[in-house]
């Protein structure tokens, strides 16, 4: 590839990475559960994005294989399996008892960002001949941080499931940068693991609601060391 | 094909289990005595030829992976004979039957296929799924009586161990670079050979987001929150599973990285990250079992501390002390499923879990109380049972690789435990009964035959090992790449 054509790639790539890292944000302050799971599919679209982009620039058959069951199974599946196994009725909601406001949210989130950001340089350091990895290895760490930050703070179950699978796809989002080619085997093995993932956990989500009436996961504090 | 057989017999049984729901306890347990034959036929070949590949690479098993093999297959048989009569007895407890009773077989199936995947699969990513597979396939176990407690300790256990498996995944990419740029396939015995040609960044990286992210799996401090709320509510013979075999599953993860470790050139302390993970762990669960009030989550406990047992004598360094890992390994699995069998009989025959107002159980129920009893003695490291020759090897190591602090510390923890197990469990079987204690239930049969069994290995092990089982270890150890 010419030098043009991968500056083109990158700045590709470098747009749908901040629209991945804002999806992410987004997703840690955003109320509504429906919003909350849209959020979420652009998140997944964008990974998808970056990995077409990827694919085209480094000739990667692989990653064209990551993009396809990227969406397929994050963007398509996902939604659809969490949807049937929680039921419609949790997306109307409005989740109005964050752990902490909106503003020091976004305040720890920037923070967050650019701890992920100052931890991925020593990485960057060694990985010189890829030439994506200085894009998506600090984005990716930045997702797999907003994602563990989102499960802490929210207290309904969806958005922390929403956390859960931010952080796999901030993984993906960093590695694909780096590893070009696992195996069609892993592929296809990540792909149907994810939806039964959601499958497990939203009908662990469905028989929450049902037994104590309330999906807000963070409220279910009864178990600790009684005196 | 014997090693694609031994997940291949499940997954039939799994699903048969989904057409005669009647049948399902019985076909569970042929399933597993017959995956416990695979396994020691394995065993015995990896033995006698080293590793063994099968499926164009596809599956690779060593003497670390069959000992591992031998481990879940061995409690998977336990744990199914132990579930027929238990489940039956927690129904009629609970005057009703648990609305996943349908699932419970499936589940237990494919919650031993994951596990059982774990040693067998070659590659370093799809072995990833299968230990994220083991969480999914365990949260409906560890809920299985769908009351409010048990679905919280479900949602916790899911959420915290997904969330170490995210942390571990980008470790184990990061891991897969390396071993890719070195021109050696994704396998343990390709990370070893790319180890010393890895950047100290990428190898330092990989690992410490794996340890960071598997340990959530195998309970280590602080990542262990979840694992006394999932063994307070989750079945007794779930809880066999998830603390016998599960975290094991998890930590076999991270001491197949030590041999990587300890080659790479750029990383001098490789130790220290196992002493110092290991060590906190040992010494948080031994101040937490003090002050327990629930004798299930006693004994989850007592898994946060093995599992920085096996850590720290990891990071001790030598051959001799990783005798001492893999003995330990062993040690814990045999002794932890046997534990929990006796605290699900002793819920029966008390009607609580909690210590606080339950005494007398030698009394009421002499079994239960005597089996309570030789577990508590058994898991804290007394002798002559297999985990006192375990944690007697690892400390005499440890002495002798001049290593005093790590294992002075490790020694105080050790007894610090032991003092707390043993005082803890006296305190629910000795004494006269508590006047308001439940009337004794009778004890399922199938339960009181696994109890036995599980016990058999713990007492024979403490005295005698079978050479070949002796040759395994010893196999098993080495692979560590410990020094001489």
């Amino acid at each position: 590839m010419s030098g043009h054509a991968l500056e083109l790639a990158q700045a590709f790539d470098g747009f749908f990475a901040a629209l991945f890292v804002l999806a992410g944000l987004g997703v840690i302050v955003a109320r509504q559960m429906r919003g909350t799971l849209y959020l979420f599919m652009l998140h997944a679209l964008m990974l998808s994005a970056s990995a077409i982009v990827l694919a085209i620039a480094l000739h990667s058959a692989h990653l064209g294989w990551v993009a396809l069951i990227t969406f397929s199974t994050k963007v398509v599946a996902v939604p659809l399996v969490l949807i049937w196994a929680t039921g419609s009725k949790v997306y109307g909601r409005r989740e109005v008892d964050h752990v902490l406001s909106i503003p020091l949210s976004l305040l720890i989130a920037v923070g967050l960002a650019f701890a992920a950001w100052i931890m991925s340089q020593p990485l960057l350091q060694v990985i010189t001949a890829q030439p994506f990895a200085a894009i998506n290895l600090p984005t990716g760490l930045i997702a797999m941080f907003f994602g563990a930050f989102t499960v802490t703070v929210r207290r309904e179950g969806v958005a922390q499931l929403m956390g859960l699978l931010i952080m796999e796809s901030g993984a993906f989002f960093a590695s694909i940068a780096i590893v070009h080619d696992l195996t069609i085997i892993a592929e296809i093995a990540a792909a149907v693991d994810v939806p039964i993932a959601v499958l497990v956990i939203g009908l662990l989500l469905r028989s929450i609601g049902a037994v104590t009436g309330s999906t807000r996961v963070g409220h279910m504090v009864t178990l600790r060391e009684r005196r | 094909m014997l090693l694609a057989l031994i997940l291949i017999v499940p997954i039939i049984a799994a699903l048969l289990t989904l057409v005669n729901r009647r049948a399902a306890p019985w076909l569970t347990l042929a399933t597993a005595l017959a995956v416990l034959g695979l396994a020691i036929a394995a065993a015995l070949q990896v033995m006698a030829n080293g590793p063994l590949v099968e499926v164009h690479g596809g599956f690779t098993l060593d003497a670390l992976g069959a000992l591992y093999l031998l481990l879940v297959a061995f409690v998977g048989v336990t744990a199914s004979l132990y579930s027929i009569g238990y489940i039956e007895a927690r129904h009629r407890e609970a005057g009703r039957i648990a609305p996943r009773y349908r699932q419970y077989y499936t589940l237990f199936n494919l919650f031993l296929v994951s596990m059982l995947a774990v040693p067998l699969l070659t590659s370093l990513a799809v072995m990833w799924i299968a230990i994220e597979l083991t969480t999914i396939f365990s949260a409906f176990l560890v809920a299985y009586e769908d009351r409010a407690e048990a679905l919280e300790a479900a949602w916790k256990y899911v959420v915290l161990t997904t969330m170490g498996a995210m942390i571990a995944l980008l470790g184990i990419l990061v891991l897969y670079y390396g071993v890719h740029r070195a021109g050696q396939p994704p396998s343990w015995a390709g990370l070893v050979a790319a180890a010393p040609h890895m950047p100290p960044a990428v190898m330092l990286t990989g690992f410490v987001l794996a340890l960071v992210g598997f340990g959530a799996k195998a309970g280590l401090v602080p990542m262990h929150t979840w694992l006394p709320d999932a063994h307070s509510q989750a079945p007794a013979s779930i809880c066999a599973l998830l603390s016998g075999v599960e975290t094991s599953a998890a930590l076999y993860m991270i001491l197949r990285l030590y041999p990587a470790l300890i080659r790479n050139p750029g990383i001098p302390d490789a130790n220290v990250w196992f002493l110092v993970a290991g060590l906190t762990s040992v010494g948080v669960a031994a101040f937490l079992i003090l002050q327990v009030t629930d004798f299930k989550r006693l004994f989850a406990y007592s898994t946060v501390e093995h599992m920085g047992i096996i850590l720290t004598a990891v990071g001790l360094g030598t051959r001799a002390a990783h005798l001492g890992t893999v003995y330990q390994l062993f040690a814990h699995s045999l002794t932890k499923s046997f534990c929990f069998y006796a605290a699900g009989l002793a819920t029966i025959a008390l009607g609580t879990q909690r210590i606080r107002g339950s005494s007398g159980l030698l009394g009421s129920s002499p079994l239960v109380g005597w089996a309570l009893l030789l577990g508590a003695l058994a898991i804290a490291g007394a002798p002559p049972f297999v985990v006192f020759i375990s944690e007697f090897q690892i400390l005499r190591a440890g002495f002798g690789a001049g290593e005093y602090l790590a294992t002075g510390l490790l020694t105080v923890f050790i007894v610090i435990a032991f003092i707390a197990i043993v005082y803890q469990i006296g305190s629910i079987v000795f004494r006269e009964p508590a006047p308001a204690q439940t009337p004794a239930q009778a004890l399922p049969v199938s339960s009181v035959l696994a109890l036995v069994l599980a016990f058999l290995p713990l007492l024979i092990f403490g005295f005698y090992l079978p050479p070949p089982l002796r040759g395994l270890v010893h196999q098993a150890a080495a692979l560590l790449g410990g020094a001489p």
